[in-house]
């Protein structure tokens, strides 16, 4: 008997990405963000969770796709992960589907920069693909804050 | 875990953090009958409450000290430092074994068989312990036979709130009836009433009265205190952050409503959750002396070890703070204790040959200021060698030799807080410090609070800590900058200066590039935020019409400079919110916040900003630090007190009152030469005289007119001990000004103009004016 597994679906220039379901916390409307200057340019900014200050990190930047074109705005998907909840800004929302793990494949080669650190494999659905995402990948972004040189003395 | 198990860890807890300081203090006052007898308590209660619980080994642990102390309360043995080490060993297998029953319910496997046949062993002569056992039997013999304890009697004859004293007080009881059932009860463990009943010399009604008289007079403190749980303080403290953030988003939306009765409760509302907000904070607050109680006894233990004489003051005690930040100072603090032990007192023989008293003193002490909390931990012992700290700087590669010699010693003293110097063994042996005072820095650091070493060599050390009251919710001031809103801390903010489209251009100077203002007379460097931050900078449209400048002068480090800023809001009380772990690399932040309208806004970290921007140690040169010394005085409150005077024809010039030793009138007769300088004989001193008519005009002198005998107004200003008299034409008022230097100085010894009662007056920069014109003061002067 397949094993399945509940993935939440989103859209990112067109390609279908998705997580595990008990990886999201929520999915909400485009919230009004504050900028962090100086941070990787991945984080777009923070926003106001019901009290909970989180993270937004815009997932076409940090896969290295284009840029969302202007006017279009990006909904969150909130993800929990092991420092807290971290909202990922994604074009728009997809259903919850179901994935049998057998279709699970490695990423293909062809995959260029970022996106082959986070995505962790590809699920051959009916007529396309669905990336999986390794959030705790995602929202390391260890690899891209350029620590500034505090100067000693 | 039973209720009244967990009851009795919790006290016993207490009374053993007691015990741990009243051993050592009574190891310095060893015939203090009064901290015998507690000490002797404390240890019966808790023999008696094991015993009723049935722990066996640790009541026979406890016994065991119990008989010691007895011998000691009645005189038989005197206090060595040895009795009292057994005695703190047994406090320590005490706590081993309460730690034992917490987590399984039993007293543990070990029985401590050795330290009780040592504490025996104490018991007949502290010196023989070393001899072995075998005196385990006069051992028994001695303790067979209780000694009278007059003082114990007498004071409990003396004490109406114990029953011994109500009991007598009513006659219900004589005096020798009572002495002798007092040292019945010093052999068992029953009751005064008891055995007062038993023997038939009282009656028992009368001892209930008595019994319920002592209970009036000593009021239960458990009723007026009760122990709630810190997870449940925590809670509360985050509902009330919370329940902060919603009043000021209420009061937001009611400043929008012109309904006057919406308006009037979302006030009320605001008043109430202020005052619950200061209630709540208070529940968290503790004595910092809940962390010093620990220190007498670790002092006592690394003096000891490390064969030095050390005394321990403490001062400040009760003052309280957040317990989440007690919590984050007690290693720090007994990192710099160990430190001031290990490393700044010198052995007593070093000390004697330096003059010193055998003992060196520590001394903690806590005080409330401005807001924070400052901690103290000095010693007086051989201090910190600024040039091996330069030496070993040098050769480790943390600085170069050029910037070695133009560090001050301040600065050089903080070098041990680089992480560098932590692990160079060599340098803490020559310097003195080092191991781990990084450690210390950043965890004081992380809580917001600053750390600052003083030394003077052969004198003694002192690191000063600064720390917030509470990390939770803090007042800041929030800004604008590039469009976006921040908030800085109000702990890090000085004051906030405007310049008018007028003098923005002009306030601000260059020097080698880098922005600098004057304040005041001194060079404040300046950070534009904007470009720090690498925010747009405010559009040419916008800079053409209102091209003022704020400037919010901060400090961090103990350093002073301006943080250039688009708009300043208001202040307000913000509560504290962690940045998630994608932002933690980035040290201009230091929280986030949310605000009235529901936006979030980041919190500035003005340390950060100082060491990316690089205004910290970047002002350092000798003028400056001149300067600074003139300014520092004047910083002081926004306005000072100036001497207006009038030299020459049109020239007003203003000294701060601060400089000014006295007033003088002189005959123009008493003027005198040495060689081509103006001098006057004053108080004994040859006081050479400055025409200052020469510093507002910069005219050469006009030949002195001696012709008659006229009046000469002189302000004598003394430094160092000596005096220059600046003789002025006229002493026009003595005012107080807020001072905002206008004009850049043009001329030397004229630290700018200023709008002094309506009118352009030069501020007199009077150290530059004697230096730079009375050849020979400098030199005289320099060392100071």
């Amino acid at each position: 008997m397949a094993s399945t597994q509940q993935f939440c679906t989103f859209f990112l220039e067109g390609h279908v990405f998705g997580t595990p379901v008990p990886k999201v916390q929520e999915v909400i409307q485009h919230q009004e963000m504050t900028r962090v200057p100086l941070s990787p340019s991945v984080v777009s900014g923070l926003i106001n969770l019901r009290g909970q200050i989180v993270s937004a990190i815009d997932l076409r930047r940090r896969l290295g796709l284009q840029e969302r074109p202007a006017g279009q705005l990006p909904m969150n998907v909130v993800v929990r992960t092991s420092e807290g909840a971290v909202s990922l800004l994604v074009d728009e929302i997809g259903d919850v589907i179901e994935v049998e793990e057998e279709t699970l494949e490695p990423p293909p080669e062809t995959l260029q920069g970022f996106a082959r650190e986070v995505v962790s494999g590809v699920y051959k659905l009916s007529g396309r693909l669905l990336l999986a995402l390794d959030i705790d990948r995602v929202v390391d972004l260890s690899d891209q804050i350029k620590t500034k040189a505090t100067r000693e003395f | 875990m039973d209720e009244i198990v967990k009851d009795f860890l919790i006290e016993s807890r207490e009374n053993l953090d007691r015990l741990d300081q009243e051993l050592v203090k009574l190891e310095s006052s060893p015939s203090s009958k009064e901290l015998l007898a507690s000490v002797f308590r404390t240890i019966h209660t808790i023999k008696g409450s094991c015993g009723f619980l049935g722990f066996v080994r640790l009541e026979k642990l406890a016994h065991a000290g119990e008989n010691l102390l007895s011998k000691l309360r009645d005189g038989e043995l005197t206090l060595t430092s040895e009795v009292t080490s057994g005695l703190l060993a047994m406090v320590d297998a005490v706590r081993q074994m309460l730690a034992a029953i917490e987590t399984t319910s039993r007293d543990g496997e070990e029985d401590y068989k050795e330290l009780i046949e040592h504490l025996a062993v104490l018991q007949v002569s502290p010196s023989a312990s070393s001899k072995g056992i075998g005196a385990g039997a006069a051992v028994q013999d001695a303790t067979s036979k209780s000694p009278d304890a007059p003082d114990a009697i007498q004071k409990a004859l003396a004490d109406p709130a114990r029953i011994g004293g109500v009991l007598l007080e009513r006659g219900h009881v004589s005096p020798e009836d009572l002495a002798s059932a007092l040292e019945q009860q010093e052999l068992g463990r029953k009751k005064l009433g008891e055995i007062l009943i038993e023997k038939g010399v009282a009656r028992p009604e009368d001892v209930l009265a008595a019994q319920k008289t002592v209970e009036a007079r000593n009021p239960d403190a458990a009723i007026e205190t009760i122990r709630v749980g810190v997870n449940l303080l925590d809670r509360l403290m985050n509902l009330v952050g919370e329940l902060v953030l919603a009043r000021n988003q209420l009061l937001q939306f009611s400043s929008t409503r012109q309904d006057a009765g919406f308006q009037a409760v979302s006030q009320r509302m605001n008043l109430i959750a202020t005052e619950l907000q200061e209630e709540v904070m208070k529940t968290r607050m503790q004595p910092i002396g809940n962390v010093w109680d620990k220190f007498p006894r670790t002092v006592r233990d690394l003096a000891l070890s490390c064969g030095r004489e050390v005394r321990l003051e403490m001062e400040g005690q009760d003052t309280e703070l957040d317990r989440t930040i007690i919590e984050a100072i007690k290693d720090p603090l007994t990192h710099l204790v160990r430190n001031s032990i290990d490393h700044g007192i010198e052995p007593p023989t070093v000390r004697e040959q330096a003059g010193k008293n055998a003992a060196g003193i520590l001394r903690l002490r806590a005080f409330h200021e401005g807001g924070q909390v400052n901690i103290e931990v000095s010693d007086d012992g051989a201090g910190l060698n600024a040039e091996r700290i330069r030496q070993k700087a040098i050769e480790r590669g943390v600085i170069s030799a050029q910037q070695a010699s133009r560090m001050s010693d301040r600065d050089v003293f903080n070098l041990i807080f680089l992480p560098g110097f932590s692990t160079a063994q060599k340098v803490t042996n020559v310097s003195g410090r080092g191991v781990g005072m990084d450690v210390v820095k950043t965890n004081v650091e992380k809580i917001g609070g600053t750390v600052d070493v003083q030394s003077s060599a052969g004198k003694g050390t002192t690191v000063k800590i600064k720390i917030p009251l509470t990390l939770a919710i803090i007042p800041a001031l929030m800004i604008t900058s590039g469009g976006e809103r921040f908030a800085i801390p109000q702990v890090s903010l000085l004051e906030l200066v405007r310049m008018d489209a007028s003098e923005a251009g002009k306030g601000i100077e260059m020097v080698h590039g880098a922005p600098v203002y004057r304040l005041r007379g001194r060079l404040l460097p300046l950070v534009y935020l904007n470009r720090e931050l690498q925010l747009a900078p405010k559009s040419p449209v916008d800079a053409k019409e209102d091209s003022t400048a704020n400037v919010v002068v901060v400090q961090a480090d103990g350093r002073e400079f301006g943080v250039v800023v688009d708009e300043i809001t208001d202040t307000e009380e913000i509560v504290v919110k962690p940045l998630g772990q994608q932002l933690k690399g980035i040290t201009t932040y230091s929280g986030a916040t949310i605000m009235g309208d529901g936006r979030v806004a980041l919190i500035l970290d003005i340390l950060g900003l100082a060491q990316m921007a690089q205004v910290i140690s970047a002002q350092d040169s000798a003028l400056e630090k001149e300067e600074q010394k003139v300014a520092r005085v004047e910083a002081t409150s926004g306005s000072q007190t100036l001497l207006v005077v009038q030299c020459g024809e049109r020239a007003r010039m203003a000294i701060p009152l601060s400089l000014v030793a006295r007033l003088e009138e002189f005959s123009s007769s008493s003027i005198e030469m040495a060689g081509d300088q103006e001098v006057m004989q004053y108080r004994g001193q040859i006081m050479p005289l400055l025409r200052l008519s020469r510093v507002a005009t910069s005219e050469v002198a006009a030949p002195v007119k001696t012709d008659g005998d006229s009046r000469l107004q002189v302000v004598v200003y003394s430094e160092a001990g000596r005096s220059v008299g600046l003789v002025v034409d006229r002493i026009v008022d003595i005012v107080d000004e807020k001072l905002l230097v206008q004009t850049p100085a043009q001329r030397q010894g004229v630290l700018g103009s200023s709008v002094v009662q309506k009118r352009v007056t030069d501020i007199l920069n009077v150290p530059s004016v004697v230096r730079n014109l009375i050849p020979g003061f400098s030199e005289s002067s320099s060392a100071t």
